[in-house]
């Protein structure tokens, strides 16, 4: 895989949000305008960068069977970086992303790039890895974010649109909107990529995957 | 009294964790397709985040406030909460093993799930008392265990429903869950107005 291919799968192929379906509550509650859409999907690709490089880093250090707390310790190092810095310059984004901020701790993105690729991979690879995710990250968020303030309440960016100001659906600025937005978007992705229609829950990046497959396949033995 | 009452009641229906706030979203467009799954994933939750913000609480209050130590909140609770999860299966598989047999599968799975980390540093935010804040916790969980329950019943209805191909799976899901949510928003403004 060549260091394009690296970057851009995280942005098309492999897109954390709409492909493999990480990181569902940042993106559905931050997505209301896309001033705040932006500033989350910066601060989450600072601490996967981050977090990439040092996991990478340390990834002969870190013994196998404590790696999950000792990425979470990390990962939580790096958001309390950002939260800090967020408070310190830009106060209104502080306020816009609340308590979405330190939640980027348990954004299963970050967990998730850590266990499938930067503890296996070196630390170039990782820091790209982690750019094209959070660029990923950050364009689906983005996306959502202008659909949902275009048409939501009419400007982009805090500027009136013509036409739609006045005519708003105030309804994609609240919680029910999100989901649909997000519902369509998936949908649309399906219909794009006819061969990935049966979309699952994006099982493998997640920390848990393994507890939670024992857990099902008990499920079924004890059905049989 | 009331104000607890009010908070209790907030937390389920107005500021429903995963309908409104959007905490939780993984286990509820994962778990929720059975019933019995989706009761056993909604009571674990309400028991850890019990005892995450019985244990948290006290720490932010007695250990890092006095200690201007303040910025450590995001590390402190999630590590407290990770090590609390992991306790509590190890207690639980020892003494209460009926209740480790039910609960036990869905402990570790919450241990990285942003409705317990958002509950106890909310309840921070919101400047609660313990007892308010006990009370927020037994409500969000509630609230969680609400719509998990709810949505797996819609979500039975959708399995046999004719959709369109590319609808199929997690879009028709999500569009469920806007309608389900659109429902949760005709509480907004009741329970401030029960006791005015």
């Amino acid at each position: 895989m060549t260091k394009l291919q690296n970057f851009s799968k995280g942005i098309i192929q492999e897109n954390p949000v709409l492909v493999l379906v990480l990181g569902t509550c940042p993106t559905l509650a931050t997505s209301t305008n896309v001033m705040s859409a932006l500033g989350m999907g910066a601060a989450a690709t600072v601490v996967l960068l981050c977090s990439n490089i040092v996991i990478s880093a340390l990834r002969k250090v870190i013994p196998d069977k404590v790696r999950i707390p000792c990425f979470i310790v990390l990962i939580a190092g790096f958001v309390t970086m950002v939260q800090m810095l967020v408070k310190a310059f830009a106060p209104v984004l502080d306020n816009a992303l609340g308590i979405y901020l330190p939640l980027i701790v348990v954004n299963c993105i970050i967990l998730g790039r850590a266990e499938m690729f930067a503890q296996k991979n070196n630390i170039i690879d990782s820091a790209i890895d982690g750019l094209g995710m959070g660029a990923g990250f950050t364009l689906t968020l983005v996306l959502m974010g202008s659909i949902r303030e275009i048409f939501g309440s009419g400007t982009w960016f805090g500027m009136a649109i013509p036409v739609l100001s006045d005519n708003n659906i105030s309804i994609l600025t609240m919680a029910p909107g999100g989901f649909f937005v997000f519902g369509l978007l998936i949908a649309l992705v399906n219909k794009i990529s006819p061969d990935k229609a049966k979309k699952k829950i994006g099982c493998a990046g997640c920390p848990s995957a393994e507890i939670c497959k024992a857990k099902s396949e008990k499920e079924v033995v004890a059905v049989d | 009294m009331i104000k607890l009452i009010i908070i209790l009641l907030s937390a389920v229906f107005i500021n429903n964790y995963i309908l409104s706030r959007f905490l939780g979203i993984c286990p509820f467009l994962g778990v929720s397709k059975k019933l019995d799954s989706a009761t056993g994933m909604s009571l674990a939750v309400i028991f850890v985040m019990m005892i995450a913000t019985a244990v948290t609480w006290p720490i932010q209050m007695f250990l890092l406030n006095p200690n201007n130590l303040g910025y450590l909140q995001t590390i402190v609770f999630i590590l407290v909460i990770a090590a609390l999860v992991q306790l509590v299966e190890i207690v639980l598989k020892r003494y209460v093993p009926a209740l480790h047999k039910s609960l036990g599968v869905y402990l570790p799975l919450i241990t990285t799930n942003c409705a317990i980390l958002g509950v106890t540093i909310l309840n921070i935010d919101e400047g609660y008392t313990f007892a308010e804040s006990m009370v927020n916790s037994l409500g969000s969980g509630l609230g969680f265990m609400l719509a998990m329950i709810m949505f797996s019943g819609v979500r039975s209805k959708l399995e046999g429903a004719d959709i369109p191909k590319s609808f199929k799976g997690l879009p028709i899901t999500l569009v469920a869950a806007s309608i389900t949510s659109l429902s949760f928003m005709g509480f907004g403004g009741v329970i401030e107005n029960m006791f005015a």
